[in-house]
């Protein structure tokens, strides 16, 4: 049976006023927020935990538990950073989120500080992306007029401020303690952990640490119950997701379904390949995580099941590529990306992402030895775990994860181009 | 140029929207390039003043993002996304013609001072790839002619809409929206095919199921 699309953050985007306080209250928006204040902060960190909701940033983490951390009663000020920060290549869908229904959000940031007994939340966004920016500052702003911020709301007692922030262009600070370190108008390099924010995070208090998804997803969550939730995706990977797919195929887009769909369903939701040229490969979320192929087109899109099949979900945005790609050029632009993007901080990351440009380059021109292919892969090995953050690892994961299904092809790029030489 | 006094009281006003004012320093940055088209020497002067850090401190700062500029910009700041997706999908021929049309490189400006041209990083756009944007503004499923026709329509000053966006203005304008001041454009249509392709396949679907 096919899994079928179920829009629950997507399913009034075609309302031309689908950003604006009166279009997402039209559908019942800001009413979980009263059963929030009703379910007292236990109850929906309880609820939270009960659904099952994993971390919509990549790395899959209960967000219930996160929450859980926070320590109570210890007479610091708590924070809720929201991470909208979206800058992995292939992920895009927090993104449209903002700019279609940023209401969600914006509830969802409330209902989580409420939970965490946080009175100052942030919306970390990315600077590049003017849009978002605009909509979810409005949105902000019309909670604030509406009495859903500032003060006692609704006659909760709870007081809670947000501040929409804007990055500056920098994919490190989409790691969370990079981040913090960026929210704290500093350069945005990741911090060593422990600490870990929920301990001492923002301010060196307590903070929490959330993907804009994963936030947006919570009103729904207390609005119809931990088991609605539950009732969709599998025991491991519980819910509804945004998945953007990309690439090769005929209608690139976001198609919201239960965890558990398949890259085949999804394809053909999409209306199938591009061209009609056969898939060559993809990559479930991000390009921090290993590529796949034809061959596993029907593994479930869940944590677990990517995880067995030596991949990660990551965002959940799967690119796919078809026969017409030069895996070796792809390859290039991502690594090159983590070039650019390495914070300097850790000698192996910045270093290594350095010698795997050269390199690559070298084999580009024609000027690369077959030898070159054990040199990457040791240089990967040489990244991957030997940095303080997440970036270092996601170098170091393109090269390997294109020689294990691709060596031919870099075989064939090397002596091809030594032969033009 | 120099910072005026009504800039000095945009900076505060920043400031005091965090409980660290040191938190406002993005921002600030921001508004200072909204005001002189870069991160020009005085605006870091102002800042460190504003924020009572050294004027190194603040540079260590503004020299770790991409999107804050050491040199002026041209008035319009075009971005072609060249990472893998995009460049696959014909973002390396975008560059190509938009580089040659305006015999300019990355991060280059044009002698006339009107374009800014930098091969930009994955602009989390990639269901609307081959992606450029202007001033920051998405510039969805581009193609070399539609990329042409863009750099053609802001030479003659002609209106131009975002696909996802607001109506193009200038790179000044739009570092001022994402300092984090209203503009008045967030009504402005931006939902396409691409965000609802899902919706539409489930609407259709549970109308042949009935």
């Amino acid at each position: 049976m096919t899994t079928p699309l179920v829009p629950n953050l997507t399913l009034h985007w075609d309302d031309a006023d689908s950003h604006t306080l009166t279009g997402y209250q039209r559908h019942g928006g800001y009413s979980a927020l009263k059963k929030a204040f009703t379910a007292g902060a236990d109850g929906v960190i309880q609820i939270v935990k009960d659904s099952g909701l994993r971390g919509r940033g990549g790395a899959g983490f209960p967000t219930g538990m996160k929450w859980g951390f926070v320590p109570q009663n210890d007479g610091k000020p708590h924070y809720l950073v929201v991470n909208a920060d979206e800058s992995e290549p292939g992920a895009c869908k927090d993104i449209p989120l903002m700019i279609a229904n940023p209401h969600s959000l914006v509830e969802g940031v409330i209902i989580s500080s409420f939970a965490i007994r946080a009175n100052h939340a942030f919306i970390y966004i990315r600077g590049e992306t003017p849009h978002p920016i605009r909509r979810v500052r409005a949105a902000v702003a019309a909670a604030y007029q509406a009495g859903l911020l500032g003060k006692n709301i609704q006659g909760s007692g709870f007081d809670l401020d947000v501040v929409v922030h804007s990055g500056a262009g920098a994919y490190i600070c989409g790691e969370e303690t990079a981040l913090l370190d960026s929210l704290e108008g500093r350069r945005g390099q990741p911090r060593l952990k422990p600490p870990f924010p929920a301990v001492a995070g923002l301010y060196a208090s307590p903070t929490v640490i959330n993907n804009a998804e994963t936030i947006a997803s919570v009103p729904a969550i207390i609005n119809n119950g931990a088991d609605w939730y539950k009732s969709y995706g599998t025991e491991k990977s519980p819910g509804i997701k945004l998945f953007a797919v990309s690439g090769h195929v005929k209608r690139p887009g976001i198609y919201e379904a239960p965890l558990g769909i398949t890259m085949r369903e999804l394809i053909t939701y999409a209306g199938g390949m591009k061209s009609d040229l056969p898939l060559k490969f993809w990559i479930p979320g991000g390009s921090s995580v290993p590529m796949l192929t034809a061959d596993h087109l029907d593994i479930p899109l869940t944590y677990e099941d990517m995880a067995a099949a030596g991949t990660m979900l990551g965002t959940g945005t799967p690119m796919v590529f078809d026969t017409s790609t030069s895996v070796v050029k792809a390859v290039i632009r991502w690594i090159e990306f983590y070039k650019h993007e390495s914070c300097g901080k850790c000698t192996p990351c910045r270093e290594g992402t350095y010698w795997m440009v050269d390199i690559l380059k070298r084999m580009e021109k024609g000027k690369a030895q077959l030898s070159d292919m054990d040199l990457l892969v040791d240089i990967s090995a040489q990244i991957s775990g030997r940095s303080f953050c997440a970036l270092g690892d996601a170098a170091a994961t393109p090269f390997p994860a294109a020689l294990k299904y691709f060596k031919e092809e870099f075989e064939e790029v090397i002596k091809m181009a030594g032969a033009q030489a | 140029m120099t910072i005026s006094e009504q800039t000095k009281i945009e900076l505060r006003e920043l400031m005091s929207r965090y409980p660290q004012s040191r938190s406002a320093l993005l921002p600030m940055l921001h508004l200072v390039q909204s005001v002189e088209g870069y991160v020009s020497q005085e605006g870091i002067e102002v800042c460190a003043v504003e924020v009572g850090l050294s004027t190194a401190e603040v540079s260590a700062v503004a020299s770790f993002y991409t999107m804050f500029k050491r040199y002026p910009v041209g008035k319009h700041h075009i971005g072609v996304c060249t990472n893998s997706m995009c460049a696959l999908l014909g973002g390396d021929n975008i560059w190509r013609t938009l580089s040659k049309e305006l015999d300019a490189g990355h991060d280059e400006t044009t002698a006339d001072s009107m374009f800014t041209l930098e091969r930009i990083e994955c602009q989390a756009a990639c269901t609307h790839a081959p992606v450029m944007t202007v001033n920051w503004e998405f510039m969805d499923d581009m193609t070399e002619q539609k990329a042409a026709q863009v750099v053609s329509d802001l030479r003659a000053g002609k209106d131009l809409q975002a696909t996802r966006g607001a109506k193009v203005r200038t790179f000044k304008d739009v570092q001022r929206t994402i300092a984090g001041f209203d503009d008045g454009l967030v009504d402005e249509p931006s939902i396409d095919a691409s965000m609802l392709a899902g919706l539409n396949e489930f609407k259709n679907s549970t109308k042949g199921g009935k």
